[in-house]
């Protein structure tokens, strides 16, 4: 029992998630009781505007849960200090940098700004940790080209490798496969597999691509209007999870192959 | 590691050209004086002609400080703001802060004669040029950041602070249909730059206040380099957004608007030079960028003022016109040749 709880990295109990202002309340979604365990690769699924993103802002204190607790390593996220769950919690966004003229070593080597002294310069730990999460990623070849030189996918590769950087335990990804091809959503997915594995770092992204999810992720959490389910993907097909995610008129889940097929 | 030295190498040429430009700048007026008296005129040892002692000691002296600390002082507060506002565009002019200042100082030269008596001799003195134009500009910027915050479109931002800038040079315009023939020459002269007009007690109030805006600059090096990925971004790496982006524009306003008191608006410097710097040093990262720009914009201002003496005559161009001249076509170039302007 003890074993298991140190290797919680997070702890989701009877969290509601959604918007409150002085005259309303508008609940998202609710009575959500999920844990994440260390090294563990999961994706977030559901259909567009259910509450994924309104699920990750809470998570990340971007806002308020309307009701419940999250607590990361035991500690409750809203007694994090900015500065403690920068080192805690690390993010890859779907907005661009705002800087392109940044070089990929120089982007990477910003995750480490929680570290470093008030000027922001990099110790030789600093950048040794920047090289490491460089090869952990393997693009060396990129390290010294400019960001408005790099494609989509290379540049995805670039934000993930300075999430590594700021070396935190958990990492959350939004939307990390939006505007890449076929190969290069599974190579970023595959990507954070590894990563998970070789880093024991716990990795959640949220992701349309439900047929690679659930060939590569531990564990699923599943949103849909009712509840919010996570487990592993075998166990979540033998419920028949995916059949209820979308309205059954298009498309239809098929359990032996794992994917969506759109009805003749 | 190699990168560094090479770094190294660019500030130890951009230093000598510095010198030489400060020498030259010095050297040439109206009245020619001899290299040997100049130097020695600096130095304090004795010099030929006593006059000439004098010309270099209390006007040329002063002149080329001031025009090290323009340059680099607007070059510097134009990079925190485009830095900031995540726009290549954003600069002391463009976000209306000079034109805030134009206001602070038409209110205090045109408005005098309304408030009258003793309150207007304290209001025209030196002092309440600089409190007004720095007060001015600090609100201006505020109020483009309070509308910042609701609007994100950056494009937006810039026509809100063009608007600005129209706005307050209509009342301007009021200010001056009031105002007394004697007073609105004194308007427009300031308006027409200049960085000739300072005295040793002038210069030390502004290299206070530069010293002030540039000691927040080089304490902001670290936040500006975390919002180059973006708000949000910088945010996730446990930068307080609100602090530090009131003490940039503190910094901003301090550089801008103290430097347009004593000096009048001076154009395109504060735009212009973060990119030329971008163009020589390739880089984006602040701890490079800030001295850089320190460098290039003391060097470009001084070669400005230089041209605007019209060496050996009795002339002297407005030293607006020149910088626009210089910084107009820099921005054009840059567009036309990199077809973006990058940050």
């Amino acid at each position: 029992m003890k074993q298991e709880k140190e290797h919680i990295v997070l702890k989701i109990e009877n969290l509601s998630i959604g918007y409150s202002s002085k005259k309303s309340k508008t609940v998202v979604a609710s009575n959500i009781n999920i844990k994440f365990k260390k090294g563990e690769l999961i994706g977030l699924v559901g259909a567009n505007g259910i509450g994924k993103s309104t699920l990750l802002r809470t998570l990340t204190k971007v806002q308020e849960p309307l009701k419940g607790d999250i607590s990361i390593k035991n500690l409750y996220l809203k007694d994090y200090t900015p500065l403690d769950l920068a080192k805690t919690l690390s993010l890859v966004l779907t907005e661009s940098v705002a800087s392109k003229n940044l070089s990929v070593f120089e982007l990477i080597a910003l995750g480490r700004q929680p570290y470093t002294n008030w000027i922001g310069n990099l110790s030789k730990e600093d950048i040794k940790i920047t090289k490491n999460a460089i090869s952990q990623v393997k693009i060396e070849h990129l390290k010294h080209k400019k960001c408005l030189e790099l494609s989509d996918g290379q540049l995805q590769n670039v934000m993930i490798a300075r999430a590594l950087a700021q070396d935190t335990d958990l990492i959350i990804l939004d939307e990390p496969t939006t505007h890449l091809d076929m190969y290069h959503k599974a190579y970023v997915l595959k990507l954070l597999q590894r990563l998970a594995k070789d880093t024991g770092k716990t990795i959640l992204f949220s992701s349309h691509e439900i047929d690679l999810a659930i060939q590569l992720c531990d564990s699923i959490i599943v949103m849909t209007e009712n509840n919010v389910i996570m487990d592993e993907p075998c166990n979540l097909i033998s419920k028949g999870v995916f059949q209820k995610l979308f309205p059954k008129d298009l498309i239809a889940f098929d359990a032996t192959t794992g994917s969506f097929k759109v009805k003749k | 590691m190699q990168k560094n030295n090479s770094y190294r190498l660019s500030f130890a040429i951009l230093v000598v050209i510095l010198l030489i430009c400060f020498f030259a700048n010095i050297s040439l007026g109206s009245v020619s004086i001899p290299t040997r008296d100049i130097f020695n005129s600096l130095i304090g040892s004795p010099v030929e002609n006593e006059s000439w002692k004098h010309i270099i000691q209390n006007y040329r002296l002063p002149k080329g400080i001031t025009a090290i600390i323009v340059g680099s002082g607007l070059g510097i507060s134009g990079l925190l703001m485009q830095t900031l506002f995540r726009n290549p565009l954003a600069g002391p002019f463009v976000l209306g802060i000079s034109s805030g200042a134009s206001l602070g100082v038409a209110l205090v030269i045109l408005g005098s004669s309304i408030f009258g008596g003793v309150l207007a001799s304290l209001f025209i003195s030196q002092w309440g040029l600089v409190l007004g134009a720095s007060f001015g500009s600090f609100l201006v910027l505020l109020a483009v950041l309070v509308v910042s915050v609701k609007v994100r479109d950056t494009m937006a931002i810039l026509i809100i602070g063009l608007m600005f800038a129209s706005i307050t040079s209509a009342i301007v315009s009021v200010l001056s249909y009031f105002g007394s023939a004697e007073q609105l020459k004194q308007y427009i002269f300031w308006g027409f730059g200049s960085l000739g007009n300072l005295s040793w007690t002038d210069l030390q109030i502004l290299i206070l206040l530069y010293v002030i805006g540039i000691l927040i600059s080089i304490r902001s090096i670290k936040s500006l380099n975390t919002l180059l990925l973006g708000e949000n971004y910088a945010k996730s790496l446990g930068l307080n957004i609100k602090h530090s982006r009131f003490i940039i524009i503190i910094a901003t306003s301090l550089l801008a608007g103290s430097i347009t008191a004593f000096t009048g608006p001076i154009a395109f410097i504060g735009l212009a030079i973060p990119h030329i710097t971008r163009q020589v040093f390739n880089t984006s990262n602040h701890t490079v960028l800030l001295p850089a720009v320190f460098f290039t914009g003391a060097i470009v201002m001084l070669i400005c003022d230089s041209i605007s003496q019209l060496p050996n005559s009795d002339f002297t161009l407005p030293i607006n016109a020149i910088t626009a001249l210089v910084g107009a076509p820099v921005i054009i170039w840059l567009l036309v040749k990199k077809r973006k302007m990058i940050f």
